[in-house]
């Protein structure tokens, strides 16, 4: 509790202590020995100061600043409406409620906000810098780039950087939710927010602390807020009208009613009074985007940023899922995945290989390369002839090895097998016979299957992928996966007219969200319903552009999301028809007569308080088993 | 020109909406949000008049909610 709250709980209990006692003297009959109503008045007018003035102060300022219609003002016009039909005990009740209400409410809506914000503590406070030897901790703000920092154990990395000395294990899930530690060693790049674990680091920095990972997170999650979900525009505007409407009804309550049946101005005042208490659309204005920034926090706490309330609204909906295939569903890394030697050894093929491909850097050389795993000694290769297009002719050993792909094998006029497989093909002869053909492939992703499965549990029907690959390599994986529906051999342009055209096969609210992780994903990411990118492999440009970002590009999450999107969205909606259908029961049974103030407190304050902690279960969503 | 202050005893949230639409009538106001759960108020106005601007968003201030103060 902070200051000003527990002075608020000293009012309320001094309020309290004198309340009861006039109370229990009225109900024993004390009071009644006194013959002039007005000193009961003045009796109970000091318990009523007590809890209450600050709402007369409040209520007479806004009126001179022309704010009519706020709660301050209800309040005092529903309980000075109570001293007038002479229900003392109850102008002083009433107001005691509220401002317990209020007391709840503020601390249940301080409490949620620390507990979001502290799970939202990845900014770093401080850098260490030596200096002469010394360390000397300064601002993040002031380190430039290529300086060395040193991060000492369970020290939060302060900026991005690469690893120039030491050895220790990070705690990524801050960022990433992943609770496994990753290791970094010298030449390791790392991330601010991050905690270091065991040994310390000495880091170049490779960003200032505006362009960090730290600062750019922070400022995702803060401008989260301001984009408001369709549910809470909706509360805002229904608010405008809500205050309104009902202070006109209780005019027209108090007014209406005795001077058409005549008489009785007492009664249907003090009705009034219960309309006015009510006309505060403080539940819905609270809770609303309490839920939403809850099920932002609970998404956070996966590793998955969602940029905006609206986004994660959107996602609820989500019925079909593009992705791009490299990056996301596969590593984006080849591999050799089959071997078809002819005349020797699957070993023999690779080594062949390996030095054919001795002196390249391609990335399918590279593959070769790693599948191979030893040392290359470079005085077994001679000089190599590049044949654009077709592949390469080097000497090995001194025999003549032909590294390539099928045109290659046809303009030297080799007889070989060709190869059905997926994927891309070398084919390597020596001394002008066929000797087999290597497949290499982009190796799909750990847990994609898994994905897939998953989305498809939470009610995504289609699940489509777009790649510039090989229609056989595209299918292969699709196959592999459970896809629906495959578009390969696209250029990077046709996706966003593959995706459009996907756009327009959507019914009604359906939303389609796109996957994707590189510079050229940014046009599409931006067109979909909802943009998805990888974090850590994707592109600066891809996370901008994206609405959802996946910080440890685990695809399994989406489904995650979506559903703390679905339960985000329940809870925000039992909210809205909790605290709408109380307060229309309550007004309903005030204009009968059947309500007292009370209840009408009730139906403002202790709705609020009911929706705040119902709001607040958005961010427990994480220990109701959807880890994954 | 964006920025954003901390806001100090901000404690309605229908009040925080008021604000920002009393915020977002002042001329040279591109776009203003005041969230009552961050207890920030980002404000994105003309460069060269955004210190009288910030004067008028003072006093809208006040004048809904005189408990909420404006950190500089």
């Amino acid at each position: 509790m902070n200051k000003k709250q527990k002075k608020m709980l000293i009012r309320i209990l001094v309020a309290f202590v004198l309340f009861a006692v006039l109370f229990v003297c009225e109900h024993i009959g004390i009071l009644e020995q006194i013959d002039n109503i007005w000193i009961i008045f003045l009796m109970y007018l000091v318990p009523y100061l007590i809890i209450g003035y600050d709402i007369i102060l409040k209520a007479a300022r806004n009126i001179r600043n022309g704010q009519i219609f706020d709660e301050n003002f209800l309040m005092m016009i529903a309980t000075f409406g109570a001293f007038g039909v002479k229900e003392f005990s109850e102008a002083v009740a009433v107001m005691l409620f509220y401002q317990v209400g209020e007391l709840f409410q503020s601390y249940a809506v301080g409490k949620s906000r620390q507990s979001i914000s502290d799970m939202m503590d990845i900014c770093p406070e401080y850098a260490n810098i030596e200096d002469d030897g010394k360390l000397v901790q300064v601002d993040p703000d002031e380190v430039a780039v290529g300086s060395v920092i040193v991060v000492k154990p369970g020290e939060r990395i302060p900026l991005d950087g690469v690893v120039v000395e030491g050895d220790s294990l990070i705690d990524t899930a801050a960022l990433t939710g992943e609770s496994v530690p990753r290791r970094a060693k010298t030449g390791d790049e790392i991330i601010s927010g991050c905690v270091n674990g065991s040994g310390t680091l000495k880091v170049r920095v490779t960003k200032e602390f505006e362009d960090s990972t730290v600062a750019k997170i922070l400022e995702l999650v803060e401008n989260a807020s301001s984009k408001k979900a369709k549910v809470e525009n909706f509360i805002t505007r229904f608010a405008r009208y809500y205050t309104p409407v009902v202070t006109i009804g209780a005019l027209l309550l108090a007014i209406l009613p005795p001077l058409i049946l005549g008489g009785g101005w007492g009664e249907w005042i003090s009705r009034a009074c219960i309309f006015l208490v009510i006309s505060c659309p403080c539940a819905l204005v609270i809770s609303v985007p309490l839920g939403f920034f809850g099920g932002i926090g609970a998404a956070s706490r996966l590793g998955v940023l969602v940029k905006g309330s609206n986004y994660l609204e959107a996602v609820a909906e989500v019925t079909t899922v593009v992705f791009d295939k490299t990056g996301t569903l596969t590593k984006g890394e080849f591999k050799v995945q089959e071997l078809f030697p002819e005349r020797i050894s699957g070993e023999a093929l690779l080594e062949t290989a390996a030095y054919g491909e001795g002196y390249s850097t391609h990335p399918i050389a590279n593959s070769i390369k790693d599948a191979y795993g030893k040392e290359i000694d470079v005085s077994r290769i001679g000089q190599a002839e590049e044949i654009a297009g077709h592949g390469i002719c080097i000497p090995v050993d001194g025999k003549e090895i032909l590294i390539g792909n099928e045109k290659l094998m046809k303009a030297k006029e080799i007889s070989y097998t060709p190869c059905k497989s997926a994927g891309t093909i070398v084919y390597v002869a020596v001394e002008g016979s066929f000797a087999g053909a290597i497949v290499i492939a982009d190796s799909v992703k750990e847990g994609a299957k898994e994905a897939i499965a998953r989305m498809k549990q939470v009610g995504v029907k289609k699940c489509v992928m777009l790649t510039g690959d090989r229609k056989e390599a595209a299918q292969a994986v699709a196959a592999e996966l459970g896809i629906d529906e495959v578009h390969a051999e696209l250029l990077p342009g046709d996706k966003v007219s593959k995706v459009e055209e996907l756009l327009k096969g959507q019914e009604g609210k359906d939303k389609l969200a796109f996957v994707g992780d590189g510079i050229n994903d940014a046009p599409v990411l931006t067109r979909a319903d909802i943009g998805i990118a990888m974090g850590s492999m994707g592109s600066d440009a891809a996370i901008e552009a994206a609405d959802v970002v996946l910080m440890d590009d685990d695809v399994r999450k989406i489904a995650s999301v979506v559903k703390i999107s679905r339960k985000t969205l329940t809870i925000v909606k039992q909210n809205i028809i909790f605290a709408l259908a109380v307060k229309a029961l309550v007004l309903l049974l005030g204009a009968l007569g059947m309500a007292n103030m009370w209840e009408a407190v009730f139906a403002d304050v202790g709705v609020s308080v009911i929706a705040i902690l119902n709001a607040m279960r958005a961010l427990k969503i994480e220990n109701t088993k959807c880890t994954y | 020109m964006k920025k954003k202050f901390k806001l100090e005893d901000l404690d309605c949230a229908n009040c925080a909406a008021k604000m920002e639409e009393g915020i977002k009538k002042i001329a040279g106001v591109k776009d203003a949000n005041v969230s009552f759960l961050a207890q920030k108020m980002t404000i994105e106005a003309e460069d060269e008049k955004f210190e009288e601007i910030m004067k008028e968003v003072v006093a809208v201030c006040a004048k809904i909610e005189p408990d909420c103060r404006i950190i500089m």
